[in-house]
């Protein structure tokens, strides 16, 4: 179990019509691990998320999660098995906060069963984590982007998964609130032993949070492994092909990315 | 993340298990239960009214005696039971039966199509009907049985159905955009078809047709119930127990799908069903149009979006709000009868606007 778990992705490739998003990608999310996705925009970062939840099927390769390829799982079934925090999606907006959240027992209940007492107790409880506990009665049409994508998170707690994929989960909030849900999310996969992967675009934020870093280019992967081994300027300057220049410097250890050349501040 | 914020967290939610957002089960049951009296109680009014006048006793006795295990000693004339058990009762439950499969039936293609105006018509399936409807009425007088308007406006609405959905599907996926526009393209051309066949029509055969273009009861009998019955509880017991499915669809597919949902099997079991609900409906009655959506987005602007809750309401509240157009229809002219599709608009619009007005909020 304990080798088993996570995520495998074999050479991996898949396109939208004819064009090739992802090109023989591989890589390992092991149980207790949090990896970052980084790279520039239409990488394909999120469409690796996509493939991870089978949303769109891999053209060719294998992905497996705990062992298992993900294309033999039934939908209902990979749903309990991994959970999905999307990118700013468009929700039903007369749906209340609550309502939403609680969504994230669906893939967990029979046709004919109803949510039991326990399950509005992990709604509460996740709900609690994220900090959307006053919102619980509120209609999502009139919550802001930050306040919805907890929501997303709260949601994705109650579904409960051992791997769980985040699309940007932070896009929207507020410096204060990105360090308190990056934070919950490395305590949850450290002491739950999840297998997280995170899609995010503040390099800083990937830095401090993730043990590992996939640097994801033009649909191959660039880079691999700690972040002081990928946060480097050269490779930096190779992706983003940044023209005023970016500086790297070691903060707790851990790579810290400055814009503007490498020259000292007055 | 703070430590202490989320052990503050876990000891409130104790205390907030009790409070359910937006309304509460016990508040729902009570809803239902109380709709439900309205519905008996509409349906003995209904009953009790017409040309002949019936006192409320003999109406009660008259019902109440059918029950099994319930005599009650017969102090009323026979006509009298006839025209309640032969004339009247047929005709109400219909109206019943017709409203309740119309209005849930919208609840579901509002849900599946993610859009607050989605009705039959936006599949052609209210065209399709009606054009077998028509080729019905002008079918030549010996081939003509009774059943033969219901049977075609039927295999009209199914036909159409398949037409649409084998047009728009592309591959292994039912993308509900295409449904929407190869609906909309097949309804225009049976409309256009049902158009000239009504102006090429005969003066014995027109007014037969625009009735069933506009709607109406008249004529009911027990047979109609009993074929249209299997229908109701097939269809909206399957849409019942896709109620959480249908609420977590109201995402994008992308999420539904990440939340265990089938997406593609369960859009066409939910089509297939609300489709079986509008071809039964409509096929011995003709076209009431608006229940479809006045009903359940009343419900939503009350009661909220839950379709756990919306599709059991709205069974209900269509059931009362078609009894009582019904009555107001043929009751408004009596002797004459106004078809029961104009009175569910005239009645319904205003009826809705004023929800509309009072409530301001977002409802879908």
């Amino acid at each position: 179990m304990a080798e088993m778990a996570g995520i495998e992705v074999q050479n991996v490739s898949l396109g939208y019509g004819r064009r090739k998003v992802l090109d023989g990608i591989s890589f390992n999310v092991a149980a207790g691990e949090m990896v970052g996705l980084i790279g520039p925009n239409g990488g394909g970062k999120s469409t690796v998320i996509r493939a991870l939840s089978r949303v769109i099927p891999a053209k060719s390769g294998k992905i497996a999660v705990n062992g298992r390829d993900i294309n033999r799982i039934p939908r209902d079934e990979l749903a309990k098995l991994v959970g999905v925090v999307p990118q700013i999606p468009l929700l039903p907006s007369a749906f209340t906060a609550f309502e939403i959240v609680l969504m994230g027992c669906n893939p967990h209940l029979g046709l004919l069963q109803q949510e039991s007492a326990a399950d509005y107790e992990r709604v509460w409880q996740a709900m609690a984590l994220t900090q959307t506990r006053d919102l619980a009665k509120r209609r999502v049409g009139e919550l802001s982007g930050g306040e919805i994508q907890s929501l997303l998170i709260a949601r994705v707690l109650v579904q409960a998964t051992r791997v769980v994929l985040l699309d940007e989960p932070t896009a929207n909030l507020d410096i204060n609130r990105q360090v308190e849900v990056l934070g919950l999310i490395r305590r949850l996969c450290l002491e739950e032993k999840l297998s997280v992967l995170v899609a995010l675009h503040d390099l800083n934020l990937a830095s401090q949070y993730c043990d590992r870093l996939i640097l994801i280019s033009e649909g191959k992967i660039y880079a691999e492994g700690t972040p002081a081994q990928v946060i480097t300027q050269e490779n930096l300057k190779a992706v983003y092909g940044v023209k005023g220049g970016v500086s790297v410097r070691l903060a707790n250890g851990r790579p810290v990315v400055l814009p503007g050349d490498d020259t000292p501040s007055p | 993340m703070k430590p202490d914020a989320a052990a503050k967290g876990s000891e409130t939610g104790q205390k907030l298990s009790s409070f359910r957002p937006y309304p509460g089960r016990r508040r729902r049951a009570l809803v239902l239960g109380i709709m439900a009296l309205v519905l008996i109680l509409v349906i003995v009014l209904a009953t009790a009214f017409g040309s002949v006048k019936i006192p409320m006793a003999t109406i009660s006795g008259i019902l109440l005696d059918r029950l099994p295990l319930v005599d009650i000693p017969r102090t009323w004339a026979g006509t009298l039971e006839t025209i309640i058990m032969d004339i009247r009762l047929p005709r109400v439950l219909l109206a019943g039966l017709v409203g309740a499969a119309l209005a849930i039936a919208g609840a579901t293609y509002q849900g599946l199509f993610r859009n607050p105006l989605a009705d039959p018509y936006f599949i052609g399936v209210v065209q399709g009907a009606a054009l077998g409807a028509v080729i019905g009425f002008l079918l030549p007088i010996g081939a003509r049985g009774e059943m033969m308007v219901p049977l075609f406006a039927f295999l009209g609405a199914v036909v159409s159905i398949f037409v649409v959905y084998s047009l728009a599907r592309v591959g292994k996926s039912l993308p509900m955009t295409t449904l929407i526009l190869a609906g909309v393209a097949l309804g225009a051309f049976f409309g256009s078809l049902v158009s000239y066949l009504v102006i090429n029509s005969g003066a014995s055969q027109i007014h037969g047709i625009i009735f069933w273009l506009m709607g109406s009861f008249s004529l009911t009998r027990w047979l109609e119930v009993w074929l249209v019955l299997p229908c109701v509880i097939v269809g909206v017991g399957v849409i019942m127990l896709f109620a959480r499915q249908l609420n977590v669809m109201q995402l994008d597919e992308e999420q539904a799908q990440q939340l265990g949902i089938n997406v593609e099997r369960t859009k066409i079991l939910l089509l297939a069903m609300a489709v079986l609900l509008t071809a039964a409906a409509v096929s011995f009655v003709g076209i009431i149009g608006f229940v479809g959506i006045i009903v359940p987005h009343a419900v939503r602007l009350i009661w909220g979006a839950d379709h756990r809750f919306l599709l059991p309401l709205s069974v209900l509240a269509g059931a009362i709000f078609m009894i009582l157009a019904d009555l107001l229809a043929r009751s408004l002219l009596a002797p004459t009868e106004v078809p029961v599709g104009i009175i569910t608009a005239l009645v319904g619009a205003p009826f809705f606007i004023y929800l509309l007005r009072r409530r301001r909020r977002v409802i879908f």
